[in-house]
């Protein structure tokens, strides 16, 4: 049997009437936890996968693959709306969701997420069933100098596109930088700057950094205000539904951000997050409507949501085809296979065709079933919005403890949750934007790390940074992205330039 | 009256022993080994009907130190309380300095445990382990290794291997990743000379011909596993890395054996016994005494390891 019958004799058990209906229960629950701020796919997956341990192997990765989607969507809808990413790859959805569900946009918002999600996570499904063995194989190529490069890259077309203020935007990255020396350094073992503290050794847990700045500093931000006269936000204006132009705006970002995200995922150290900034930094070039970005562009959400899911099914790739664990949800999902005996690895494809492909149609059921989930509940959540502002924003507050709790029961997290939150709040006071730095504790030690794992294996040659071409390629990529807006303002262009950063802010 | 209450609620407790209510701490991230570990005896001990609820809770950072700092002083006396940890674990608690040790729970047994494997990649001009001690010999820094985080058991292995060949432990030149996983990746594309991971990180890579597979730190040969001991080759190193549940500290005598009679009933049912078998991981149980001892000559020897790569001083 080829591969396609394969594909159809999966889809075919999946669409049993039983199995329809724990893929159900699976995006629902994976879902309800998702939308949890601080709790991500990983432990919304730990913790429902014995309930998936109690059924027969095709139904049980059903419901797996339904929990899988299900989190990773339930993330978004927060970020959206209540500007609490719920993980990291959904940082850079709050940034646009949050402003256009402020100006009763987040109908749209949610919508262009859920189809861009569903649109990426089909795409990506079915690479990953034709092309995992070919794409594995590419992204092996990528050793530290590789990823080093890529980080290079990252870093300027990101830090260029929160470039409202190009000073404030690099004083927050570089803060965040600083943050993400803090803990064990992974190459020597050595603690650094964590003051004898054993909290502080494993570093800044990242949603804890993320929650606190966008959930906690916004709640102070709110009652810093004191007393509105009248709620200027509204939860619709104009239609729940997108329009003809959210359509036009919107399904070429779904096509890129899967572009980017996809292969993003399928390298052993690529991670979600880095196809989310990647796409967003595209959109911010590509726009029409540059001076919509920071106040609610479409775009915003669109492609940074579908890369997320693109790469979320690209993990799969060194998952299923290496036996490579690249995520802790990953290694999650490792953990449900070997319930049934299955170890992923190169033999998979050809040792258990039946399993892996009822695991790849289960994905595709699951990710149509949290289409037609979502899209009828969206008028429901973003009636969410019309909570007096007071109420919903203790509730954030409530929701953000109990998540970080939840992951991580330490005072001293609560602490490094509530410090971090003053220091958002802070920083939205002095107008600096507060996305970077969750962007440089990210970044920052993968590029360190990558660099010095680099510089390890050459002995300290330099050079071996470029004498790989895919290295070469990005690094001179990243120059130009540096290099092209200085030339542009010193040939006088510049007014254009600065035109454009005064109208983001 | 009073006396008569208390002596029958005595003879009801000694009539009755009430099954515990388990609480194990997994004191790392949901998805590795030892979250791995205290699932799966969640699912066996209330299958097994030795204890009717069991709760499982995730309290990850700095090699399971934190954990077990939290659970040492939060649950003295909690005859309930579990935590899973291992050899790991011995080496995090001496690199970083943790005010709490293994001499502060009461260890009950070792459960798992997998050997460690040297790989090389298939396109390597490396044929067999003696290829590779000579190379080593020969530039020390010119043979890379990737392995899990430092101070971990991938890298006392590779300290161990360079220490018995002669070789100046503090001259290896090891490459850590965040797990075998991200090492695995570097290995197979070629970017180090060789790699040290758990058996099982491997097995289905040499299989498939795209690792080869030079040696193991096992005893003597592991069955089915076409590959000499690092005894065989002539280095004198053995290391398991083992996984383990320990109790509460400040237990009574009675305690104790009962959560070690419980643990034993878990680790001889059949139900254990396949969901080793389905995660590939080995039976290598020991209790009371015998695992103390074991314990002990562990940290002794990690200790001295680590202060030769220059990890502790």
């Amino acid at each position: 049997m080829g591969a396609f019958d394969f594909l159809m004799q999966g889809l075919v058990t999946a669409a049993d009437p039983m199995m329809l209906f724990y893929a159900l229960i699976g995006v629902t629950l994976g879902t309800a936890v998702g939308v949890l701020p601080g709790i991500g796919p990983a432990l919304t997956v730990a913790l429902l996968l014995p309930v998936t341990y109690r059924l027969d192997p095709a139904g049980s990765l059903i419901m797996f693959a339904g929990i899988y989607y299900g989190g990773m969507y339930g993330g978004s809808t927060t970020s959206i709306l209540l500007n609490t990413p719920g993980e990291s790859a959904s940082i850079i959805t709050a940034l646009e969701g949050n402003k256009m569900a402020r100006r009763g946009r987040g109908g749209p918002a949610l919508a262009t997420a859920a189809i861009g999600s569903f649109i990426a996570g089909l795409i990506a499904t079915l690479l990953l069933a034709f092309l995992a063995p070919s794409i594995v194989k590419v992204a092996l190529v990528f050793g530290p100098r590789e990823y080093f490069a890529l980080m290079v890259l990252a870093f300027v077309t990101v830090s260029a596109a929160f470039g409202d203020s190009a000073l404030r935007g690099l004083t927050s990255l570089f803060l965040g930088l600083a943050l993400a020396c803090i803990g064990i350094d992974q190459l020597s073992g050595q603690a650094r700057l964590a003051f004898g503290v054993p909290e502080l050794l494993d570093g800044v847990e990242v949603t804890t950094l993320a929650v606190a700045m966008f959930a906690i500093g916004e709640a102070l931000a709110i009652a810093g205000q004191g007393k509105v006269g009248r709620e200027e936000v509204l939860a619709v204006k104009g239609s729940v539904w997108m329009t003809k132009t959210d359509w036009k705006r919107s399904w070429k970002p779904w096509l890129r951000g899967t572009a980017i995200g996809f292969p993003i995922g399928a390298m052993p150290a690529g991670g979600a997050e880095i196809g989310t900034f990647l796409s967003y930094a595209t959109e911010k070039k590509l726009t029409k409507h540059p001076e919509e970005f920071g106040q609610g562009a479409i775009e915003g959400v669109a492609g940074p949501e579908a890369a997320n899911n693109a790469s979320a099914a690209g993990t799969l790739v060194p998952l299923l085809t290496l036996g490579l664990p690249t995520s802790a949800t990953a290694a999650i999902m490792l953990a449900g296979f070997q319930q049934f005996g299955l170890q992923p690895g190169p033999l998979l494809f050809a040792t258990n065709p039946t399993l892996v492909w009822g695991l790849i149609a289960s994905l595709l059921i699951a990710n149509a079933m949290l289409l037609v989930l979502n899209l009828p509940l969206i008028g429901l959540w973003v009636k969410l919005l019309t909570i007096p502002r007071p109420w919903l924003y203790a509730g954030i507050l409530l929701f953000a403890t109990l998540g970080t709790i939840g992951a991580n029961p330490s005072t001293f997290e609560l602490g490094m949750l509530l410090g971090f939150g003053v220091l958002g709040y802070v920083m939205r006071l002095f107008g600096y934007p507060i996305a970077p730095i969750v962007v440089g504790l990210i970044l920052g030690p993968m590029a360190e790390q990558q660099l010095r794992r680099a510089l390890a294996i050459s002995q300290g040659d330099w050079t071996v940074l470029v004498q790989s071409p895919i290295a070469a390629v990005l690094l001179g990529i990243a120059a130009l992205a540096l290099i092209v807006p200085l030339i542009l303002r010193l040939r006088g262009k510049g007014a254009v330039l600065s035109q454009l950063a005064g109208d983001e802010d | 009256m009073k006396q008569f209450v208390l002596a029958s609620l005595f003879a009801g407790a000694i009539a009755l022993p009430a099954a515990a209510d388990y609480t194990i701490i997994a004191p790392a991230n949901p998805g590795g080994g030892w979250d791995q570990t205290a699932r799966t005896m969640q699912s066996v001990l209330q299958e097994e009907g030795i204890s009717p609820s069991v709760q499982v809770q995730n309290v990850p950072g700095a090699g399971g130190t934190i954990g077990l700092a939290q659970f040492a002083s939060q649950n003295k006396g909690n005859a309930d309380a579990l935590i899973v940890g291992g050899y790991v674990m011995v080496g995090a608690i001496l690199t970083n300095n943790s005010p709490v040790s293994l001499a502060d729970v009461t260890p009950i047994a070792r459960l798992t445990g997998e050997y460690e494997a040297i790989v090389v990649p298939a396109a390597s001009p490396i044929q067999d382990i003696n290829g590779l001690i000579e190379a080593l010999k020969a530039d020390p820094g010119a043979v890379s290794w990737a392995g899990g985080s430092a101070g971990g058991t991938d890298h006392i292995a590779v300290g161990l291997i360079a220490k018995a060949a002669g070789v100046d432990p503090t001259k290896i030149n090891y490459i850590a990743y965040s797990g075998g996983g991200e090492a695995l990746a570097a290995i197979l594309g070629n970017q180090v000379t060789a790699g040290v991971s758990s058996l099982g990180e491997f097995q289905e890579q040499v299989k498939a011909g795209t690792l080869r597979l030079l040696a193991t730190t096992a005893p003597e040969r592991i069955e089915g596993i076409d590959a000499p001991t690092l005894k065989e080759s002539g280095l004198d190193v053995e290391l398991q890395n083992w996984r383990m549940v320990a109790a509460a500290p400040g237990l009574s005598d009675e305690q104790r054996a009962k959560v070690t009679a419980d643990i034993e009933t878990m680790v001889k049912s059949a139900n254990w016994q396949k969901q080793l078998a389905d995660k590939g991981w080995s039976d290598t149980y020991l209790s009371g005494d015998a695992f103390t001892e074991q314990l002990q000559k562990d940290v002794t020897s990690t200790e001295a390891i680590l202060k030769d790569i220059g990890l502790v001083k």
